[in-house]
This record gives C-alpha cells, sequence and structure tokens, in this order.
C-alpha cells in the first residue's frame, strides 16, 4: 500500500506504576500533579504498529491526536522522535472532568476533522482508568468498524487490513476494510527507541500554550521550520458542543474511592515441595489466573 | 527503564569539556548547514544538546536492549549456515535497534546520512555500547570503516558505500592472515587487476577477520607482483553482494563470543581500489588503525565500567562474617582503586579523543581550503599528540581492563568463578583487549617515540604542569613535578647509552610512567570542574607514585650487561 494516512490516539497519563499518598483528589479524581506525566503504556505500542506500517508503506504520515493539558504536548513530540510526521493537542478548560464518553466525542469531532483517513489506532487502554472505552467509543461514534486487542498487523490487500488480535485463551485473525480503528495490546511489539535525527529536528518542537509557559523565545524559529510548531485545538476549533464535554457530558460519576489493603489472612503459605507446587499450579489454571 | 548514558556522570563531564566549544566549531564549519538540513545544529548549545540527546538513546538501547541480550548472546553466538554468518538472535535485534535509531555512521557527513559526531560524543557512545556488550561493540564499532572510505576513497566510493552505513549495513576490515599478523608487511593476498573485465580481483585467505561476512569490507591486498614489503599493499573495497567470498568457518573463541572471527577464502572476488595504490597500509591502514585504538580503549574502558559495577553491587549484597563484604578494607581497597583506575584511564581516553578530533577535523578543512599558518600549527601540534596518545591509550586502558575484570571477579569469590554472574563473561571479553589492534607490547613500540621525542615531557611540562590547581590539591601537584624528575632522568639513563635494545627492554616502563604523570595531571585537572575528582586524583597520585618509583628503582639498578642473562640462545 502506497501513502496510508493513520491516526494514532494517545493519552499522557500518570505514571500508576508510582502511586504515592497523595494520587487521589478529595473529589475521588486522579491528582495529575503528584504523579510524573508519561506516554500511556499500550499508545506507544499502538505507535510502534503504525511506525511499521510506515516503514513498509512508504508514503506513509502519522498524525498523533491527544486530549489534555497544554503539557501533554510532551507525547506529541516524544511520537515525533521516533518517527511520527506531525500532532494536535486537543485542550481546553471546558474539557476539564471529561468521562470516556465525553473524551471520545470530542476525538471522534477532531478525528473527522482530519479525514481522509486509512487507520485510526491507539492502545487498548490508559492505565489511569483501564477502562478500554475510549478506542470503541470513538469507532460507533464515527460508524467505522473496530478490531481491539490488535498485536500485529499481518497484511493490506486493497482497501483491507488483516490483523491479529491476542484474546484470554489464543489469538484471532480477523480482516476489516478501512477505514476502521484498532486498538493495541500491550503483547504487541515494545516501542522502538528515538530516532536521533528527528530527536535533533523536533526537540525544539513545542505548543502555544508551551511558550506562554517557559521563556524559551521560539516563534521567529516556528516562522522559519513550520513543522515545530504543535497545533492546539479548542473546543470551538473541533465544533464541539459544550454540554457534551466535561461534567456535564460525563454520565460516569465517581461514589466512593475506597483503599484496598490486602489483609493476611489472604495469603497462604505453601512449601517447596513438588506436590504443593502442582497443585497451586493446577488451581492457577483452573480459575484462569494462569494459561 | 535503565539507561547506560545518564546513569553514569561523568559521561556528560567529559562531553562537556571546554575545548568543545573548539571542536564544534570546526566540525560544524561555523554551522553552515543549518539552512540545507533539518537535524543540523544552528549553534554550539544545540549541537552540545543535540548529542546529549542522542546519546541517551544510545544509553537507553543500551541499558534495555543490549545489557539484556548479552548473556544469551554469548550463550549462542554467531553461526555458519549455507556459508552466511548468521547473528545470535539477540545480536540482529541490537543492530536492528541501532540502525532504527539512526546510531550508525554517527560521524559520517550528513550529506552520506550520518550525524557529522566528532570523536567525543561517538566514543562516548563507543564506551556505553561495550558496557552493555563488549562483542557486540565490535560490530557496531566497525562503522569506523566508513571513515576511512570517507577520508581516503573517490568520490565515486564514497557515493556508492557511504549513505549504506545509517541504512544498517555491516563492515569488516581485512587486514590479518595466517602469515601476517602483527606484522602486516607480509601480507598475501593478492590483487590483479583485469583489463577485460575492468576490475580488481582478490585472490587468497584472510583469518582472524571480526564480522568477516560483513555487507562491506575493507581488504588489504598485495596489489604490486614481486613486491614483499609494505609498500605494495593497497587497500580495496570489496561488496558483499558480489558473493566471491567463502567463510571458511567461525572461530571459537575464549570471550566477545557474539563478535563472529572468520576465516575468509576470497576467490576472484571483485573489488574497488582506495584512494592510490601502494598507500594500502603505509597510510591508509596506519589511519584506520588509530581510530581502531581509540575504538579499544573505549571498548576496554566500557569493560572496565560493568566489571566495576557488577563486583560493586555484589560487595554490597554479599554478607561474610555477619556484615556486607564491602565493609572489609581487602574488599573496599579493591573496589576503590578499580573506580580510581576507570577515572584516570576515561580522562586519558577523552583528552585522546579530542586531539585526534581536533587535528582530523583540520585535515578535512584543508581539503576544503588552505589553512592559515596559525591552523595549520595546530594541526601539527595535536596530530603530534594523537600519535603518542593513542597507543598510550591503548595500552593503558586495555591492561586496565584486565586488571579490574580480574578484581572485579575476585570480589565475587566462588560465585564469580561460576558461570551465574555476568563477571565471568566480562572477565573473558576483557582478555581480547590487550591483544587484537596490536599487542601490548606493539603498542609500547609506537608510544616510546613519545618518551625519547620528548612529546610526553613537552604536554607535561608545557602545559600541564603550568596550570594551577585547586589549593587545596596543590600539594599533589608537587608529587607530580617529583614524578617527572623522575621520569627524565630514567629517559635520560637508558637512551644515553644509545643501545636500542637496551631501550627496548625498558620501554614499557618508561611508557608507563609517563601515562601515570599525565592522568594524575588530567585528574588534577578534571578536579577544576568537578569536586569528585579530589579524592579519585588523590589517590589515584598516591598509588602511580610509588609504581613509578618502583620503576625508576628497577631502572636505575639495572645494570646494562645482565640484558644477556635474560636472552635465550635461538638460533635462527
Amino acid at each position: 500500500m502506497k501513502g496510508l494516512k493513520i491516526i494514532v490516539l494517545a493519552k499522557q497519563v500518570p505514571d500508576t506504576r508510582n502511586v504515592g499518598r497523595d494520587a487521589m483528589k478529595a473529589d475521588g479524581t486522579v491528582n495529575r500533579a503528584a504523579l510524573p506525566a508519561i506516554f500511556n503504556p499500550e499508545d506507544l505500542n499502538a505507535l510502534e504498529l503504525a511506525l511499521r506500517i510506515k516503514d513498509n508503506n512508504p508514503g506513509t504520515t502519522i498524525t498523533v491526536l491527544t486530549m489534555g493539558p497544554g503539557r501533554a504536548a510532551e507525547i506529541i513530540r516524544e511520537a515525533m522522535y521516533r518517527g511520527a510526521d506531525k500532532g494536535y493537542v486537543i485542550t481546553d478548560r471546558k474539557f476539564a472532568g471529561s468521562d470516556t464518553l465525553a473524551t471520545s466525542y470530542a476525538l471522534a469531532l477532531a478525528v473527522k476533522k482530519l479525514a481522509p483517513f486509512h487507520i485510526v489506532i491507539a492502545g487498548r487502554q490508559a492505565i489511569d482508568g483501564d477502562t478500554a472505552q475510549v478506542g470503541p467509543q470513538v469507532a460507533e461514534k464515527l460508524g467505522l468498524p473496530q478490531i481491539t486487542y490488535a498485536e500485529e498487523i499481518l497484511s493490506f490487500r486493497k482497501e483491507e487490513i488483516t490483523v491479529k488480535r491476542r484474546l484470554e485463551r489464543g489469538v484471532e485473525t480477523v480482516s476489516a476494510p478501512m477505514p476502521l480503528v484498532i486498538t493495541v495490546h500491550s503483547s504487541a511489539p515494545e516501542c522502538r527507541a528515538r530516532h536521533a535525527k528527528y530527536t535533533i529536528k523536533y526537540k525544539r518542537a513545542r505548543s502555544l500554550s508551551e511558550l506562554q509557559d517557559t521563556s524559551e523565545d521560539y516563534l521567529q524559529l516556528q516562522k522559519d521550520r513550520p513543522y515545530l510548531v504543535i497545533q492546539e485545538w479548542s473546543v470551538d476549533d473541533i465544533g464541539a458542543d459544550v454540554e457534551q464535554l466535561g461534567l456535564s457530558g460525563s454520565p460516569t460519576k465517581v461514589r466512593k474511592i475506597e483503599n484496598v489493603v490486602f489483609a493476611g489472612r489472604e495469603s497462604r503459605l505453601l512449601s517447596s515441595s513438588d506436590d504443593d507446587i502442582e497443585d497451586l499450579m493446577k488451581e492457577l489454571i483452573t480459575n484462569h489466573t494462569v494459561g | 527503564m535503565a539507561n547506560f548514558y545518564s546513569d553514569n556522570k561523568d559521561l556528560k563531564f567529559h562531553l562537556d569539556h571546554p575545548l568543545m566549544k573548539k571542536i564544534v566549531q570546526l566540525k560544524e564549519r561555523d554551522f553552515a548547514e543549518n539552512d540545507s538540513c533539518d537535524y543540523a545544529f544552528l549553534d554550539f548549545e544545540d549541537a552540545m544538546d543535540s548529542y546529549d540527546k542522542v546519546l541517551e538513546i544510545v544509553g537507553d538501547i543500551c541499558g534495555n536492549i543490549i545489557a539484556p541480550n548479552a548473556e544469551s548472546v554469548d550463550n549462542e553466538g554467531p553461526s555458519l549456515v549455507d556459508n552466511e554468518v548468521k547473528y545470535a538472535r539477540g545480536t540482529k535485534e541490537n543492530h536492528e535497534a541501532l540502525t532504527r535509531a539512526g546510531l550508525i555512521g554517527m560521524s559520517l557527513p550528513r550529506k552520506y546520512g550520518g550525524l557529522n559526531f566528532p570523536m567525543v560524543p561517538y566514543v562516548i557512545a563507543a564506551e556505553i555500547v561495550s558496557r552493555a556488550d563488549a562483542g557486540f561493540a565490535n560490530i557496531w564499532g566497525l562503522q569506523d570503516c566508513a571513515e576511512t572510505l570517507y577520508e581516503f576513497g573517490s568520490e565515486e566510493i564514497k557515493n556508492e558505500f557511504l549513505p549504506r552505513f545509517n541504512k544498517g549495513a555491516t563492515a569488516a576490515m581485512d587486514l590479518t592472515e595466517p602469515d601476517a599478523g602483527s606484522d602486516l608487511q607480509a601480507v598475501q593476498l593478492k590483487a590483479t587487476y583485469d583489463e577485460k573485465k575492468d576490475t580488481w580481483l582478490l585472490n587468497g585467505v584472510k583469518r582472524f577477520i571480526t564480522n568477516g561476512d560483513a555487507d562491506i569490507s575493507l581488504v588489504l591486498a598485495r596489489s604490486e607482483e614481486g613486491t614483499m614489503d609494505g609498500r605494495g599493499l593497497s587497500l580495496f573495497v570489496y561488496d558483499r553482494k558480489d558473493k566471491a567470498l567463502t567463510v571458511r568457518r567461525i572461530e571459537n573463541k575464549l570471550g566477545i563470543k557474539g563478535s563472529p572471527t572468520c576465516e575468509l577464502v576470497f576467490k576472484n572476488a571483485p573489488a574497488k581500489l582506495v584512494g592510490n595504490r601502494k598507500f594500502g597500509l603505509i597510510k591508509y591502514v596506519m589511519a584506520l588503525m588509530n581510530s581502531a585504538r581509540l575504538g579499544v580503549a573505549a571498548q576496554s574502558v566500557g569493560i572496565s565500567e560493568a566489571a566495576y559495577r557488577e563486583a560493586l553491587k555484589y560487595a554490597e549484597e554479599r554478607s561474610q562474617f555477619g556484615k556486607p563484604v564491602i565493609l572489609f578494607p581487602a574488599v573496599y581497597e579493591l573496589l576503590r582503586n578499580m573506580e580510581v583506575k576507570i577515572r584516570a584511564v576515561r580522562s586519558l581516553l577523552y583528552e585522546t579523543a579530542r586531539f585526534v578530533d581536533i587535528y582530523k577535523n583540520f585535515i578535512s578543512i584543508s581539503e576544503e581550503r588552505k589553512l592559515d599558518p596559525e591552523e595549520r600549527n595546530d594541526q601539527k601540534k595535536y596530530q603530534r599528540l594523537s600519535d603518542v596518545f593513542n597507543p598510550l591509550l591503548k595500552l593503558i586502558a586495555s591492561e586496565y581492563s584486565n586488571e579490574i575484570a580480574y578484581d572485579a571477579l575476585q570480589v565475587h569469590g566462588g560465585a564469580g568463578f561460576m558461570k551465574d554472574f555476568p563477571v565471568e563473561r566480562i572477565y573473558r571479553d576483557a582478555r581480547i583487549t590487550s591483544i587484537y589492534e596490536g599487542t601490548s607490547q606493539l603498542q609500547v613500540v609506537a608510544a616510546i617515540r613519545g618518551v625519547t621525542s620528548g612529546t610526553y615531557l613537552g604536554i607535561i611540562r608545557d602545559s600541564y604542569e603550568k596550570e594551577t590547581f585547586r589549593p587545596d590539591l596543590e600539594y599533589l601537584k608537587p608529587n607530580l613535578v617529583k614524578m617527572t624528575d623522575e621520569f627524565e632522568k630514567c629517559v635520560k639513563l637508558v637512551t644515553e647509552a644509545e643501545d636500542s635494545e637496551y631501550l627496548d627492554f625498558h620501554s614499557r616502563r618508561l611508557v608507563e610512567m609517563a601515562g601515570n604523570i599525565i592522568m594524575g595531571y588530567l585528574l588534577l585537572k578534571d578536579a577544576k570542574r568537578d569536586e569528585s575528582f579530589l579524592q579519585t586524583a588523590a589517590i589515584f597520585t598516591g598509588i602511580a607514585k610509588s609504581q613509578n618509583s618502583e620503576r625508576a628503582e628497577y631502572i636505575v639498578n639495572f645494570n646494562k650487561k645482565d640484558l644477556g642473562i635474560y636472552k635465550y640462545n635461538f638460533e635462527i
């Protein structure tokens, strides 16, 4: 295939692998300021699949879309260091508090603005919410077919794509017509390292709100090198209805946050004998913890 | 996520050396390219920041891909399948990751797809790759061949071969033969010009060739029939696509097992002449060997760093007699000495890399325009320094890496002798460094010129000794001055006799004395920029002083007539 147009949906997430005391705010939402912000891991898997399509199909372009505060431009840069062509940050105070429904509404509008395209690809889920809803909801709102839990892109034939899915107890090979939405599982190849030349080229790429926040004077540079501009889109830019955004557009309400501490009675003491280990393995296989 | 660059702040320290301003200015020709190329640097700060960022990528790949693969690569090794060398799985993955990140051909000009990196950041990258896997560092490091093609090849050769490096082409430098090892003048592989085919054809055998089945091979061959010495040799470039080469076998080695060492048979293999006929050994291979030696020095320092870290970790974790073994003087002295040696030789490594950077840049600029007298002087000065620092560095770095790997294994006790810890692999990998690209004994032959010509003494007396150091370190300087006096006395004693065998006999001692003084001063200089070098300089000077006294004592008390009792009565 020549010249595919791919849109990668990515999210900057708090690194929930390093959760501390102040990870949650009193209202039950995540305290983003307290956790280091990273590129959502499965979105990196999605980016890698997109980059592999680009490696094998010259002329392919990759556009990264992210929704979040101005500093989310950081993950656009990270994607560009690895071979993405450009990116947009959908950012506006009016998006604050959006759940998956409101988020997918906004993302779907932004994707539409970038049409025509062949593939929208995203991580299966983000490590902050673990819902795995946004990708499928975007597909529904756009009226596009979707392939979830993708692990590998197998082939392209005319306007059709064949993908290997990683399921709980095996793999499944499915084909679907393009354009479509794909969500990617963590068993897909890890994302490649940054590329030296792209890193040098794009290290000064900034969004407008980033420039306002720092003393960096890149305006002239951006005029000479337009590829250093990371565009920001507001509610108006994507033509969204404010009612469907933020808290008002989000039916999800957090009722209560519970701190779960595993108590000692939930643990069992095993000996290192072969019998004990075999019994445990059998039990784990039966209850699908492993296998 | 491990990062082998950012977890070692000494690397950034050496990258940030004040002389970099001059090096970057020369290398970037006053930043002339930044309008035409979107990854060219805007200014000095941008260049330095870019080196830093690219080295972070190298550190990332080394920490997260290459180092974790090292054990399996060592076990699996390369294999020979249908006359083709197949890399171990991990080797292939390493190479692909570096290629994908644009890290092959780093020092090539941008017009050939390179990053136009000076030696200093390139050598830092080489050190990090070697720390991750010394065997793999050979495969990656052979991108030096691109440098040789760039320096000496015709436009046609440059355009044909250079852009392939950045796309992941592998390289080999085919010099050694069964009867031509240290003595390359004895190379016999034949190059004949075939008028009908309008090409050179290579016929013969090469042995111990690292990465022998590479995409692009530089081959030293005898182009002048009837000649017997180095003046009959020329350098050729052979393209693997021509499939005129048989890999007879892959050697089974003690260490660096991931790096395929091949015996090759060339049969009517078409090849292109690089540069001029007859210059193969005397000019091109000499230049190639110089960068290869810098490469082995970087590899040695990388191996030392890996060994030291393994030893340190083990000494903290292992308890005996009720406490971690790191708390025993016998162990902490070993560890501290390793650290001090690494820092000392690393300073020598990057000092040498800077010298090479400056003179090579002037050579390259002189091809574009005439150098002014001051620039010509600079070129000569730094070339002279490189010529004597390079063998000194290779000697010391490789010997240190063997000593440090030995001590690191010792810290592990019996566990270190088992395959369970990486240190046994590191120990085996270190062993080659003092052998290939010229044995330690041959490095001394080259470095002794720095002693007899007064080049070492010159830089010590005229440059290092004239510097003022931190007041709290000034007390170390008189020690170094005394060591220099002692060195001068020994040199005088040995050279005055005008007996070359007597000089040869003591030359390693003299070269190592010079090395100790130079490293002592370099650490004092480093302490001006970073306080953590204070104690390193103090420990090193103490050790170096006693080592030099021992050597001086031996030389002074040695009776020239006693040479005879060392000799063997062996008839040729």
